[in-house]
């Protein structure tokens, strides 16, 4: 049974249908993130959650119980906002306590929780400060406290990290990974910041326009996006995507593109069959390759070496973007540090031959992957 | 086309001094970055070199001319703003040409420039559109079409792309370069995100609190950093400090790690600058993650025992975070590596490619 469930749930306000047919299972003790640009539907789909929001259509279930009626107050669900909300009045210690004095919890166990929870987020010794007198870091891991002394069924987080400066921001990451870790406690996280999901989730839900793209691991959902609004979203610099036609001759499926030519040879070939719509071959299609799926030499390297022509340089210090012009498209390369282009410089590119993708050119659906299409299996992490 | 030349600059707003004795100097269509935390008087010192604020002392010069008593509108600037401020009734065409309008130049000259500022920024098929019903990105890229029209010496940009998605952040930074080298235009461009200013452009001005703290190129301050805020600022994931005391031994100079004793040999011309230094017991060592490996044996030169604690894979690479003692270390790895929390590892260091600062001064030891 999963902790918390979506079933078909549409949302609208107004017009604007925030959240539209909506399914998801978020598993017992799972790091789960939702991840959209703005307007996605992620807020939205928290709010359902933790019942500030009441479903126009579907089924919002905890535990296996539907609970579109049952008052948020009651669902034992902990939500953490972007702006913490700390009371400014009390200590430290008294807005950790809140919820549960709340509750009427006897004293002395106020006090044992609150210090265990406190030593946990390293705040022990801040007990009996007030907000004002806390760094952004330390006032972050005081809401958080306010949120674990709850022991409740999941938190839900609602982009909390967004306001800290970006050094903060990398520390608190990793603290917060480890704490989920170490309480085993469902998290369902919000961010438009693909690098915080890829890191931090088990699981990733990719929403567009309130609709799920797709719902899985980092791993699957970096290597085998279901679309390009997907392949898009994840990684940086995104997925490049080359307009190609296709044809067919005899023998042979061809993909062609002015600065290359795919062949897929054999009438039988898995690619023919992928791009097949409505029983007729598309006349288009798009090629996508990630940039560090891009090598870039100076000289070519072969029979599959394509040329290309150094546009700008974009060095970030532990790798370098490429600009190039490729036919008349302009695709981006992620290189090594030590390699050196000049603007305007005639280059050399090659495809990883495991990594092309093939992206339906009206709908964006992806139609097909070279090479390897299992995920990764990583010691300690199973790919479903 | 101008160069910009700013001279011992400072601007205080009652007892706040917002920029602090700067002084810069930028080539005639150098692409330059004003980079730092929110507060450190990057948007203050564009707002003196635009004319929106009078500086409290200092000069800035446009190509040897002094500014002091030339007004905003007479400096040649142009500017784009984190809020683009198009006018939503007009059409994107009408938006764009509109500087030209004021300037009461020819319908059909008009047309033409806008026209090829459309086609640069890919707004073609928009022209007719009203300018109200475009996403946001695609109004950020009018707003910069109605500045870049009047081809203005210098362009200056304050963090123009900042509330903008990710992705498009990403696409205009190449769009953007391409733009300005085409253009050949002097462009000064504020903003706290190190990837933008060091994708983008030709020097970078790093700022703190009011201060100048290096001006370089991307690489220069993300391989030579000449402090240790540089250095912890540029590049991510972010340098790894460890602070340390000097050991001379049998003839060879070391680091030794204050929190757990880790050691880490120094070669001779790093062993004479140490040895030279009146605080040689107050140092911090600098180490890129991607300058350590991890998987190293413990009898390997210049490894450090450590254990993991914690992994976050990113896709194309892998971050391990371990504790060398009470130190946190981070080490890029690669994509697939995956080892157990608390698990035991030997983290190798590349000796050159280590920065040495002065632990009270913070400044780089070279």
């Amino acid at each position: 049974m999963a902790n918390i469930a979506l079933d078909k749930v549409t949302k609208r306000f107004g017009r604007v249908v925030a959240v539209n047919g909506l399914s998801l299972e978020i598993h017992h003790g799972e790091f789960f993130c939702v991840l959209g640009p703005p307007g996605a539907g992620k807020t939205t789909t928290l709010r359902l959650i933790v019942g500030l929001e009441q479903p126009e259509e579907g089924n919002i279930l905890i535990d296996g119980e539907i609970a579109n009626e049952i008052h948020p107050g009651r669902r034992d669900i902990a939500m953490m906002f972007q702006n913490l909300a700390l009371y400014p009045d009390k200590t430290v210690f008294d807005n950790i306590a809140y919820p549960l004095r709340e509750r009427k919890m006897p004293q002395e166990q106020i006090q044992a929780r609150v210090t265990s929870v406190a030593k946990k987020l390293y705040i022990d010794h801040l007990l009996q400060r007030k907000p004002a007198k806390l760094s952004g870091g330390e006032r972050q891991r005081v809401a958080l406290g306010r949120s674990l002394v709850r022991e409740p069924r999941a938190y839900l987080m609602d982009e909390p990290l967004a306001n800290l400066d970006a050094l903060l921001r990398l520390e608190m990451r990793v603290e917060l990974k480890r704490l989920q870790q170490e309480l085993k406690q469902t998290l369902v996280y919000v961010t438009h910041d693909q690098v915080e999901a890829m890191s931090m989730a088990d699981r990733i839900a990719v929403l567009n326009h309130g609709v799920l793209q797709q719902c899985d691991v980092p791993d699957v959902i970096y290597s085998l996006p279901t679309n390009r609004f997907v392949a898009t979203v994840i990684g940086s610099p995104p997925t490049n995507f080359i307009p190609a036609d296709v044809s067919r001759v005899p023998g042979e499926l061809l993909v062609a593109h002015p600065a290359f030519t795919l062949r897929a040879a054999g009438e039988g070939h898995p690619l023919a069959a992928a791009l097949v719509k409505n029983g007729a071959l598309p006349a288009k299609t798009l090629v996508g390759v990630r940039p560090e799926d891009l090598q870039v030499f100076a000289a070519s390297p072969g029979p599959d070496g394509l040329p290309a022509q150094v546009s700008v340089i974009e060095p970030l210090g532990g790798e370098t973007v490429v600009d190039l012009l490729f036919g008349p498209d302009i695709i981006k390369a992620v290189i090594p540090p030590d390699q050196q282009f000049s603007e305007g410089q005639a280059v050399w590119i090659r495809f990883d031959p495991d990594r092309i993708h093939f992206f339906d050119a009206t709908s964006g659906v992806r139609n097909y992957t070279t090479g390897r299409t299992a995920g990764l299996i990583c010691a300690g992490r199973v790919s479903v | 086309m101008a160069s910009i030349r700013l001279e011992n600059l400072r601007k205080a707003f009652g007892p706040v001094v917002a920029v602090d004795n700067l002084s810069l100097e930028i080539p005639d269509g150098a692409f330059a970055a004003l980079l730092g935390p929110s507060g450190c008087g990057k948007s203050t010192t564009m707002n003196m070199i635009a004319g929106l604020e009078i500086p409290s002392s200092g000069t800035i010069y446009f190509s040897g001319r002094p500014m002091t008593d030339v007004p905003p509108g007479k400096r040649g600037v142009g500017f784009v703003f984190q809020n683009y401020a198009i006018f939503s009734h007009m059409t994107v065409a009408e938006n764009i040409g509109f500087g030209l309008k004021i300037a009461h130049q020819h319908k059909a000259d008009i047309r033409r420039e806008v026209a090829e500022v459309a086609k640069l920024l890919q707004l073609a098929p928009m022209l007719d559109m009203n300018a109200g019903r475009l996403s946001i990105n695609d109004m950020q890229k009018v707003a910069l079409g109605r500045s870049m029209i009047t081809k203005p010496g210098i362009f200056l940009l304050d963090e123009p792309f900042s509330n903008l998605d990710a992705a498009f952040r990403e696409y205009m930074r190449g769009e953007l370069k391409r733009i300005q080298r085409r253009l050949g235009q002097t462009m000064i461009y504020v903003t706290h995100d190190q990837v933008e200013a060091m994708s983008m452009a030709d020097k970078i001005a790093v700022m703190y609190c009011g201060e100048l703290y290096q001006f370089g190129s991307p690489d220069e301050v993300y391989n030579w950093p000449e402090n240790q805020f540089v250095a912890r600022f540029i590049g991510s994931p972010n340098m790894n400090f460890i602070n340390c005391r000097y050991q001379a031994e049998n003839g060879r100079g070391f680091l030794v790690q204050k929190a757990g004793g880790a050691k880490t040999l120094v070669d001779d011309q790093r062993r004479r600058l140490l040895e030279a230094q009146t605080n040689s017991d107050d140092l911090v060592l600098g180490i890129r993650p991607e300058h350590l490996k991890v998987g190293c044996q413990e009898a390997d030169q210049n490894c450090w025992e450590a254990s993991v604690y914690a992994i976050e894979p990113l896709g194309p690479k892998t971050v391990i975070h371990l504790k060398v003692a009470e130190d946190l270390i981070q080490v890029i790895a690669p994509s697939g590596y995956r080892p157990h929390v608390g698990e035991r590892q030997y983290i190798g260091l590349a000796p050159g490619r280590m920065h040495i600062f002065a632990g009270k001064t913070k400044a780089v030891i070279r």
